[in-house]
């Protein structure tokens, strides 16, 4: 169901009220996304698909935490992150987010096993403990036989499961995909998608995506639109998931 | 360490860029150490110099002899606590290479005015019953291998005759500090005074004065070059310090050219292992944004790469100084005695060490600051 009028439950995972985002570009104002609203539930995959410019990747930066808003709140959990400070924002986004990226970003220096480890290494768990965790990650994923491959030597497609092994890890409140089959053939996104289907089915993760990719957009339980920075339509909709704009 | 092992792979990320940078401060460090040791070995003996003496000479020059004649007076004038005379002999001895420094010289008041040079007791007394007894400075006796009872003929390039004066090793002193000169060779005045020529008797090359109190040193140094002004053999006095430093700077300004040098090297080495930090960096501006999105905060980000500019600073400079340990005395052995000095101290090394951690850490400042303010949404944007 999409709604403009921001009624989504109370008790939403993720709630967005109102939220503005405006560049400086020259002298020129853009306003990228304009009064959105959003609520989104625990165990949702939610996709969000529109146009290069639309504002899809400014509005997950926003939900991460990596940038702020012009005008509006988000909250997540129930912890509004629009007014927290650099250094709270850094802590929040190491309890609650993982984010998977289109260029998987894994350090090129560490072995499969360290970079999933990094999320662990801002925690006070011991060493055992990481191990543990990670080895959980790397096999949740299907990379359990590759913990020592440093990312050269593994495919695309082995790098991107690296890197959602590495968002789940610290076990976060949510993760934030962007484009995470944009740099993969067919055969290596369904298996992403697979797995990131999997991550909601069983291991009950709240998935928010940003793709191009009609095929891959038809994966997740709801498809919201942006355009011009505004969410017009949404489909397959499940009535735990409302969004709206106001244009 | 958790981050050690991030630190670490970012460190050998680029290898020959590494062992480029290290090299760099290696051989920065090492060129550090050698100027220190150089510039200590010409200018280190105003450091060295005693506070409480002086050195009076012949006003004209140094290479002007003075009358023996003003040794009592000097003595007599308040302040003065003892007063010993030297001439530079000169000598060769087997060949011109085998340079080291002769004095003929005052064996009743040597030791009391040079307490720091150590002759043993038994040494000493058989140097005195010893007409042509000589002591040699622990360096040289090691340097020619000579041992107590050795015979060491040394020709004379200034005193008349083209013949060897021979004398006997009766003793060998050691100084009580490291630094201190030990290539130095010491012989009977009555000897040197029997053999030189006439016109020669009775002038020494200069004395050295040692005071009750250093506080006297102005008045006691006026008082002498008053009580001989107007005369033949008018003198100049100065501290030992003063003494030393007019010395070196025969040369040239030894300090001057040596701090020019150091502080070309210290700013090519900031710029080179800046711009190499800066690079470094900048390559990693996409995972350095990473590792901010998924947590690590801004002074983490500063902390990695100030270490790894530290840690670069840190072994480039042990290694060069490492290389300076091994290779200054291999130095003073080629420069056959000619800079005495050649010591890398403690605090030379300490200093060096300083210095690399202060060009590490300028090096790493500035791209570490640049990293840590660094905007994640704006570098992802970036790659």
């Amino acid at each position: 169901m999409v709604s403009v009028d921001n009624n989504g439950n109370s008790s939403s995972l993720v709630q967005v009220r109102g939220l503005n985002k405006t560049y400086r570009r020259g002298g020129e104002q853009i306003q990228v996304l304009q009064g959105l609203n959003l609520d989104v539930d625990k165990g949702d995959f939610v996709a969000f698909m529109g146009p290069s410019g639309s504002g899809k990747t400014t509005l997950l930066n926003l939900l991460g935490g990596l940038d702020v808003p012009t005008a509006g709140t988000v909250s997540v959990a129930g912890d509004e992150i629009t007014h927290m400070s650099s250094g709270k924002l850094t802590e929040w986004r190491a309890r609650h987010v993982g984010f998977v990226f289109q260029m998987y970003n894994l350090i090129p220096v560490l072995t499969a096993y360290q970079n999933v480890e990094l999320p662990l290494l801002l925690t006070r768990l011991s060493n055992s403990k990481r191990r543990q965790h990670v080895e959980t990650a790397l096999s949740i994923v299907g990379l359990a036989e590759r913990i020592h491959h440093f990312p050269r030597q593994l495919s695309g497609g082995q790098e991107q499961r690296v890197a959602i092994a590495r968002a789940i890890v610290s076990d976060p409140t949510f993760l934030l995909c962007d484009e995470p089959t944009g740099d993969l053939d067919r055969k290596s996104a369904d298996e992403i998608m697979a797995l990131i289907e999997e991550l909601v089915s069983q291991h009950g993760k709240t998935v928010l995506m940003v793709t191009h990719d009609p095929v891959v957009a038809a994966r997740a339980h709801t498809t919201l639109h942006l355009e011009k920075g505004v969410l017009v339509e949404a489909s397959k909709s499940r009535q735990n998931v409302t969004a709206g704009g106001v244009a | 360490m958790k981050f050690s092992q991030l630190i670490l792979a970012n460190l050998f990320r680029k290898k020959v860029r590494l062992l480029l940078t290290l090299g760099c401060f290696a051989v920065a460090l090492f060129l550090f150490a050698f100027l220190a040791v150089v510039k200590k070995a010409f200018i280190g003996g105003a450091d060295l110099a005693s506070a409480n003496r002086l050195v009076t000479i012949n006003r004209v020059s140094i290479i002007q002899p003075i009358p023996l004649s003003y040794r009592d007076k000097i003595a007599r004038i308040p302040g003065v606590e003892s007063v010993t005379h030297d001439n530079w002999f000169g000598g060769v001895y087997q060949d011109e290479k085998n340079f080291f420094p002769q004095f003929a010289i005052d064996p009743e008041n040597q030791r009391k005015v040079f307490p720091e040079l150590i002759v043993p007791e038994d040494q000493w007394n058989n140097f005195l019953k010893d007409r042509q007894g000589a002591i040699a400075g622990a360096r040289t006796a090691k340097r020619f291998g000579w041992k107590i009872g050795d015979r060491i003929p040394i020709k004379t390039t200034i005193y008349g005759t083209n013949s060897a004066w021979e004398f006997v090793i009766d003793g060998i002193y050691h100084g009580k500090r490291p630094e201190d000169d030990e290539t130095q060779f010491w012989f009977q005045w009555d000897y040197f005074e029997e053999r030189v020529p006439e016109r020669l008797k009775g002038l020494t090359g200069w004395y050295t004065v040692k005071l009750t109190s250093p506080d006297d040193a102005l008045r006691v140094a006026k008082t002498i070059d008053a009580e001989f002004a107007n005369s033949p053999y008018e003198t100049k006095t100065e501290t030992e310090s003063a003494f030393a430093a007019s010395w070196a700077k025969q040369f040239g300004n030894i300090e001057f050219l040596i701090l020019t040098i150091g502080t070309v090297v210290f700013f090519t080495l900031l710029l080179v292992t800046g711009n190499t930090m800066a690079i470094s960096v900048r390559e990693r501006t996409g995972e350095l944004a990473i590792l901010k999105a998924i947590g690590f905060k801004d002074h983490s980000v500063l902390f990695f790469v100030l270490t790894e500019a530290l840690a670069i600073a840190l072994v480039g400079g042990l290694l060069g100084l490492a290389l300076a340990i091994l290779a200054i005395p291999a130095l003073g052995a080629a420069l056959n005695g000619l800079l005495p000095n050649l010591v890398l101290s403690k605090s030379m090394i300490a200093v060096g060490l300083g210095f690399a951690l202060v060009v590490g850490a300028a090096s790493g400042l500035l791209p570490g600051i640049g990293a840590m303010r660094l905007r994640v949404v704006d570098a992802m944007r970036r790659i």
